[in-house]
């Protein structure tokens, strides 16, 4: 009995410490961005208060990477402009877990902590089960790389950043065919993921559409999938000379080094999730030699520089398309903000149907880090040019 | 006369239980309309519900039959799936939510329920733990085939398809996705409500404590004792745990149905092994074979992780903690003590009453 009472005292007390640390690591990180926002609430006076952004993504499970990125990314916006003084931002970011159960009870927390613009989600099928409560609640939402169609459709208050699914499909197939990348083309994707099966379908219907010839389509269950070799074997024996890989960099990784080691070298293709390959941990950058993606964002970029530069200070990696698509987000939020006018007394359903009315009218453009000149439909897709590049010398060059 | 004795015990316990889940219900809907209740605890009332029904289905399979299942997630994706196509394509026909919510559980349940004799038909009739490999084996395949199905709606009615969505040929202005892959179910239209969650506890309750009183539920439980003795008394092993079996899977089913219209998109990933493990949790946590307990349970492990948000980063850490506390403290020699006491006051005080009774009886 005195064992059982001083073990549960003990748990207590390491809860206890380790909440004290949570709270110490949250409010450590969040801490440039709240002084900032104090000293220059102080300073605009009369505008006061700060606008509430609930985000939302996987900040823990398989999908951490993804979460994290468009986390960060949006930290490092919002501590820019808080330092410009003007509109200030606060942001709370709840974890899903990638999982729409979980990204419901996050959106609840946040509309509990008062939330008044919705930063999220990351994953497709999280930002799906939330859109439905962000569209009957009526709070803007934003989401940096749910790409599905299933996100927007039938909804006016979700608006995306990232190119949707279909889209990239139709234009990565269009810009083989235009650049002449090649003639056979074998798929191989991931069945279990919308992003990658989304893209798949409408790149199969364009190829169809524009006689890309599609010699062989094959795809594995889930992106901790280690062997690819049936795959692999199936589009070398078909005689493919692309291979387009419509998935996330990590099983693309080891596509890559399969073939190297089975001796087969097609031209690789790939979309936005291949974007990250060259900075995951002990991957031989030589394998990705020729390899060509279509992504937003390029970290070698002139324009891009401050942002990876910051990134990287503050957290020690280079930032991929995720984090750039964050980025933008903040700055997208905080152009409609300023162009109409709001202030952080509103409340979330006035913000809303002005931010929809901001973000559809014909004159509102945002020059971001993943592309100038981004216009919005009132589908809430994004409207920007997508950048082809090839990886050369261990680095992304233009095509 | 002993015999009459321990109904009414038994019946005691199921009232208190009956109790408890109707006070829950009240305390918390005048909470509710009182707008007392945050957010974040009303969006997690329907889910509560459906793992609370899971739990009580998987503890009748783990607890009174005395097997595994792991893969208790498989139903409840059988039964949200095809639930959550029902109520969708159903519509127009019905207007009625409530009754849509009804005919969906009851179709989510039936084709739970073939899918737990197809598992259970051969696999129950071996000694040992092979349920619970084909059941995981069966959670697994069902999360991979769900992965491929689309379903969609036009004019010219419903489209199925194990390709992709290009292949199912609908008609491009009316066409309208249902369940789309990878994707799960999309744009439903929510219709589960906590008060519809809160009748299919009461309804499971009801059924399972019934079942555990029955013929057949006491030759389940026998079996689980010994099987040797049961079977030496002409009980068909097999065919009554079948039952069991079949009544676990449709409960799960109906939980599944009801979970999937709460939520306007599900994958399919989300029933996956750990689903199936996190509601195993439940009931071992809960007390294998004690239904209140994984009432109990289910409520508290699945509102716990949300209420450690505050602790962020450390917040799995802190609920993983929690959980070890938790099993050490029902573990506990504590505990038992305070148990065997409670038992043996219980004991003494129906001693007493039957003394009494007896002396009663032998003045008259």
């Amino acid at each position: 009995m005195k064992k059982v009472l001083s073990l549960a005292l003990a748990c207590t007390m390491l809860v206890s410490v380790l909440a004290g640390c949570g709270g110490g690591a949250s409010s450590a990180s969040s801490g440039a961005a709240a002084s900032g926002a104090a000293s220059s609430a102080a300073a605009s006076g009369a505008e006061g208060g700060v606008f509430k952004i609930g985000g939302i993504g996987p900040t823990t499970g398989s999908a951490a990477v993804y979460g994290l990125a468009t986390k960060q990314g949006a930290e490092i916006a919002i501590e820019e402009i808080n330092a410009l003084g003007g509109v200030q931002f606060e942001m709370n970011y709840q974890d899903d877990q990638a999982e729409g159960e979980k990204g419901v009870s996050a959106y609840n927390t946040l509309k509990d902590w008062g939330m008044q613009i919705l930063y999220g989600c990351t994953t497709s099928g999280s930002c799906a089960a939330v859109a439905a409560e962000s569209y009957n609640d009526r709070i803007f939402q934003l989401t940096p790389s749910a790409s599905s169609t299933d996100v927007t459709s039938g909804r006016d208050n979700v608006f995306q950043v990232c190119f949707t699914d279909p889209n990239q499909g139709t234009t990565a197939a269009q810009y083989i065919v235009d650049n002449a990348l090649g003639t056979k083309v074998a798929v191989i994707y991931n069945n279990a993921d919308p992003y990658s099966t989304g893209i798949y379908t409408a790149f199969a219907a364009k190829a169809s559409e524009i006689g890309l010839e599609i010699v062989s389509t094959t795809t594995f269950p889930s992106d901790t999938t280690t062997d690819f070799s049936v795959q692999l074997t199936d589009a070398k024996s078909a005689g493919a000379d692309l291979v387009f890989l419509p998935i996330y960099y990590t099983p693309a990784s080891l596509i890559l080094a399969q073939a190297k080691s089975m001796g087969y070298a097609p031209n690789f293709f790939g979309c936005d999730g291949m974007d990250g390959i060259l900075t995951l941990e002990g991957f031989d950058t030589s394998l990705a030699e020729g390899l060509m993606l279509m992504t937003p964002f390029n970290a070698a970029d002139e324009g891009s520089k401050d942002f990876v530069t910051k990134y990287a200070a503050a957290y020690g990696e280079e930032p991929n398309q995720f984090a750039a698509d964050g980025y933008d987000c903040i700055y997208a939020i905080y152009a409609a903000i300023e162009k109409a006018g709001l202030t952080p007394d509103m409340d979330a359903q006035t913000i809303c149907e002005k931010m929809i009315e901001t973000f559809t009218a014909s004159d509102f453009s945002v020059d971001g880090l993943t592309g100038s000149g981004m216009t919005w439909s009132t589908a809430g897709e994004v409207s920007k040019q997508p950048v082809g590049v090839k990886v050369t010398d261990g680095v992304y060059v233009n095509m | 006369m002993l015999q009459k004795k321990k109904f009414s015990d038994y019946s005691r316990s199921c009232i208190v239980t009956y109790a408890i889940v109707i006070a829950a219900f009240i305390i918390i809907s005048v909470l509710k309309t009182m707008g007392m209740l945050s957010s974040l605890l009303s969006g997690l009332l329907v889910p509560v519900c459906a793992y609370i029904v899971a739990a009580i289905a998987l503890n009748l399979t783990v607890g009174i039959m005395g097997e595994l299942s792991l893969g208790h997630a498989g139903f409840m994706s059988v039964g949200c799936f095809s639930g959550v196509l029902v109520a969708q394509s159903l519509a127009d026909v019905i207007p009625f939510a409530p009754v849509r919510l009804v005919v969906a559980m009851v179709i989510g349940a039936l084709l739970a329920g073939v899918m737990g004799i197809i598992i259970g038909v051969p696999a129950l009739r071996l000694k040992g733990d092979y349920l619970a490999i084909v059941t995981l084996a069966f959670g697994e395949i069902i999360k991979n085939l769900m992965q491929c199905v689309y379903v969609g709606k036009d004019v010219n009615g419903l489209h199925f398809g194990m390709k992709d969505q290009m292949a199912l040929g609908m008609d491009a202005a009316t066409g309208k996705m249902l369940i789309n892959g990878p994707m799960g179910t999309v744009s439903v239209t929510k219709i589960s409500t906590f008060t519809s969650g809160f009748v299919l506890i009461l309804i499971t309750l009801f059924l399972v404590f019934n079942f555990m009183n029955s013929r057949t539920g006491r030759a389940v439980m026998a079996l689980r004792d010994n099987r040797i003795a049961a079977e030496s008394v002409g009980i068909h092993s097999t065919k009554v745990k079948l039952i069991a079996f079949l009544f676990s899977a449709m409960l799960a089913g109906a939980a599944g149905a009801l979970y999937g219209l709460n939520y306007s998109s599900i994958g399919p990933v989300k029933f996956d092994y750990n689903t199936s493990i996190l509601i195993l949790v439940f009931v071992v946590l809960g007390g294998i074979g004690n239904m209140r307990g994984s009432i109990i349970a289910a409520a508290i492990l699945t509102v716990l992780p949300e209420m450690l948000r505050e602790f962020s980063d450390y917040r799995m850490l802190a609920y993983a903690i929690l959980l070890i506390v938790m099993m050490l403290a029902n573990n506990s020699k504590f505990k038992k003590n305070f148990m065997e006491k409670r038992n043996l006051k219980q004991l003494e005080r129906k001693e007493a009453a039957a003394r009494k009774e007896a002396t009663e009886h032998g003045n008259a």
